[in-house]
């Protein structure tokens, strides 16, 4: 125990004295924050919205001048197919495509129940979502207008909404918790990297060698202060998050952070096992970036949904720890989950944690070269 | 009585051999050097004595444990200091110290005694906050010796602690290496160096991964075969060149002067003549005794 101390206040002293580690710690995240929220955030106006009008009456042709009377839709250059609405869709010419079907304006007068149809790319992610929102506040502003005395019926139209290419879609709200999980997987993975092939590249391994540690002293010893900073590092993502793109926070404070130091731990364990495979820090650095980024991105659930996914991949989403935290800052943040129905996610995350560490030990060289 | 014990050693990378068939027998409390030119095997075999290689074959003791089976034990007994400058450079001298210390389990009171005592003996003390990164190379090396003795070693195994060192630093480097072996320490120093080679108690010449000889460094350089004579004549190319032209004659730069050798049972009389033809009057010829290197050289030729 005693030597385990030493150990991670000899890689505190490091970190804190290594003006790259520091960037990595405190600029990196912020940074990537600021990209990967204004990336997807960006300027969701002047979306162009196609639209099928089979109702033909002078209520839709009201409504549809409503939507174009907006800042945010226009019509596309190309006019829809009556019989193909979802042409412009897939050639990316449209981003939606509003389908008014006949009776319409028989239902604003007699208040019959109807369904506007409305198509929308989900590969445009966010922009989806802004879609959805806009035409339902541009709908029930039209039917407000319409009601024609006071206190009369508000007439039964709604949206069917129908997200194409991403049926999981629920808002752009989902992006800034998945930002938070992917962002602290890559440090965490960044930061223990290098902290072995360090060792080896400045030749101390050999000194460390010939001392009476254990590989797993000198892995969990250099595990600690990690855990700490990343810890830190994730509540100033989150808190940054937070502010920055105003996502609702539901549930419990004190859990997500709970949650998230097993999640960190279990990134820096990833970075632990890399750490000891790869001779560089180099290399260390660049493998670190390749397993993380990409399936975290890719695989997690972050963009795509995991359950649409072929079997392979949502096996190999399995092994991404940020598949789990994705459901966990989501359910908490959004939902307001509690133990209760993360415990799966956050025993996974423990369980590959374990895993990791494991084959970290194993595979821990005691030989140079 | 043996305190480390090496039999029949061999380690091979791929086709290149970089140790073969090595055996070596270090006294308890004795220092024993190990030298040879670049490559001939020192890191090697060091290396393999602190198990950070594995051997292809051969047997290792230290104080009577077997390396491959008691390793765990031995490296309490085993102090090691490689030949890069293997510490923190970002940590300072006292960081460091403190470091190893706690890995090998110092800590408190026994630790700042331990501390104080190496400062005294390095004379690092006033050195203690500086980063290592910024110390000169003598005193990295004396802050790489400290860290090595924190645990008190039975054995110190040092690979070319003083390369690169200057003349001055490594004189109180080994003082350093006296005093510990007064102390009871065995010491087993890997060196380029012949006038360290001197100072140790025992010594072996090892060269292309072979032993070529053992024994204390006066009976080394006895072990010569043949007359040495000194020209203090300044050695230029040209006059070492017409030296060695000489049939039986074989001249070598030494210093600011030459070693002229000439075969066994010869005498330089013989070459009186020759040499004149060259220009050197064969009565300034010193007969001189034969050193560790001109034995060296000889050894390193007669294998190649």
């Amino acid at each position: 125990m005693h030597k385990i101390r030493f150990i991670a206040q000899k890689e505190l002293y490091h970190i804190l004295r290594d003006f790259r580690s520091l960037i990595i710690i405190f600029v990196m995240p912020i940074m990537m924050t600021f990209l990967y929220g204004y990336a997807i955030n960006m300027d969701i106006e002047h979306i162009p919205l196609a639209v099928v009008d089979r109702d033909q009456t002078e209520d839709s042709r009201a409504f549809i001048e409503r939507f174009y009377a907006s800042n945010y839709f226009f019509p596309p250059g190309e006019q829809a197919n009556f019989f193909d609405p979802q042409h412009l869709l897939r050639g990316g010419h449209a981003a939606a495509v509003l389908i008014i079907r006949p009776g319409f304006s028989e239902a604003l007068r007699g208040g019959r129940p109807y369904e506007l149809g409305l198509q929308i790319d989900g590969s445009e992610v966010s922009q989806a979502g802004a879609v959805v929102a806009y035409a339902n506040a541009l709908l029930s502003q039209f039917l407000r207008d319409k009601m024609l005395a006071p206190g009369a019926i508000m007439p039964g139209v709604t949206i069917s909404q129908q997200v194409m290419y991403n049926p999981d879609l629920q808002s752009s709200h989902f992006f800034v918790p998945g930002i938070v999980a992917v962002i602290l997987l890559m440090i965490s993975a960044l930061l223990t990297s290098i902290t072995i092939a360090r060792e080896k590249e400045t030749g101390t391994m050999e000194q460390l060698l010939t001392a009476p540690v254990t590989p797993a002293q000198i892995l969990i010893g250099k595990l600690i202060p990690y855990i700490i900073i990343a810890f830190l590092d994730g509540l100033l993502v989150l808190a940054f998050a937070k502010v920055l793109f105003a996502v609702p926070f539901v549930g419990s404070f004190w859990l997500l952070i709970a949650l998230e130091m097993i999640y960190v731990a279990t990134a820096l364990s990833i970075g632990i096992l890399i750490s000891t495979l790869v001779p560089t820090q180099q290399l260390a650095m660049q493998f670190a970036l390749l397993i993380t980024m990409l399936p975290s991105i890719m695989l997690s659930g972050f963009i795509f949904a995991v359950k649409n996914m072929p079997i392979p991949l949502q096996v190999v989403s399995k092994i991404v720890p940020a598949t789990y935290f994705l459901d966990i800052v989501r359910g908490i943040m959004l939902k307001g989950s509690g133990i209760e129905i993360l415990a799966p996610q956050a025993g996974s995350l423990l369980i590959l944690m374990v895993i990791f560490l494991t084959i970290a030990v194993r595979r821990f060289n005691t030989r140079i070269g | 009585m043996s305190y480390l014990s090496v039999t029949s050693l061999s380690k091979s990378y791929g086709k290149i051999t970089a140790l073969s068939d090595f055996s070596l027998t270090v006294n308890k409390g004795e220092i024993f050097a190990l030298v040879g030119p670049d490559g001939a095997g020192k890191t090697t075999l060091i290396r393999l004595l602190c198990r950070l290689i594995s051997e292809d074959a051969g047997e290792v003791t230290v104080g009577g444990l077997d390396i491959k089976r008691d390793f765990e034990q031995i490296k309490s007994l085993l102090g090691y200091m490689p030949q890069v400058f293997s510490l923190y450079p970002d940590l300072s001298v006292e960081e460091n110290l403190t470091f190893y210390a706690g890995i090998y389990g110092l800590t408190g009171q026994a630790y700042r005694q331990k501390r104080d005592y190496l400062f005294e003996f390095s004379k690092l003390g006033p050195f203690a906050g500086r980063r290592a990164s910024a110390l000169s190379g003598g005193m990295k090396q004396k802050l790489a010796l400290s860290c090595a003795l924190i645990h008190d070693p039975k054995i110190l195994i040092l690979d070319e602690p003083t390369t690169g060192v200057d003349p001055l630093s490594r004189r109180q480097f080994w003082e350093i290496l006296l005093e510990l072996r007064r102390q009871g320490t065995t010491i087993l120093v890997s060196t380029p160096y012949m006038d360290e080679v001197a100072r140790a108690d025992r010594a072996c010449f090892i060269f292309n991964g072979r032993k070529l000889s053992e024994g204390t460094p006066v009976a080394l350089a006895a072990q010569f075969e043949g007359s040495i004579y000194y020209l203090d004549e300044l050695p230029t190319t040209e006059l070492v060149h017409r030296l060695n032209s000489l049939e039986g004659i074989t001249a070598r730069r030494f210093g600011a002067g030459m070693h002229i050798y000439v075969k066994p049972g010869e005498s330089i009389e013989r070459y009186h003549a020759a040499l004149s033809s060259v220009g050197v009057a064969g009565t300034r010829l010193l007969t001189i005794q034969p050193q560790l290197e001109d034995r060296f050289i000889q050894l390193m030729e007669m294998v190649s």
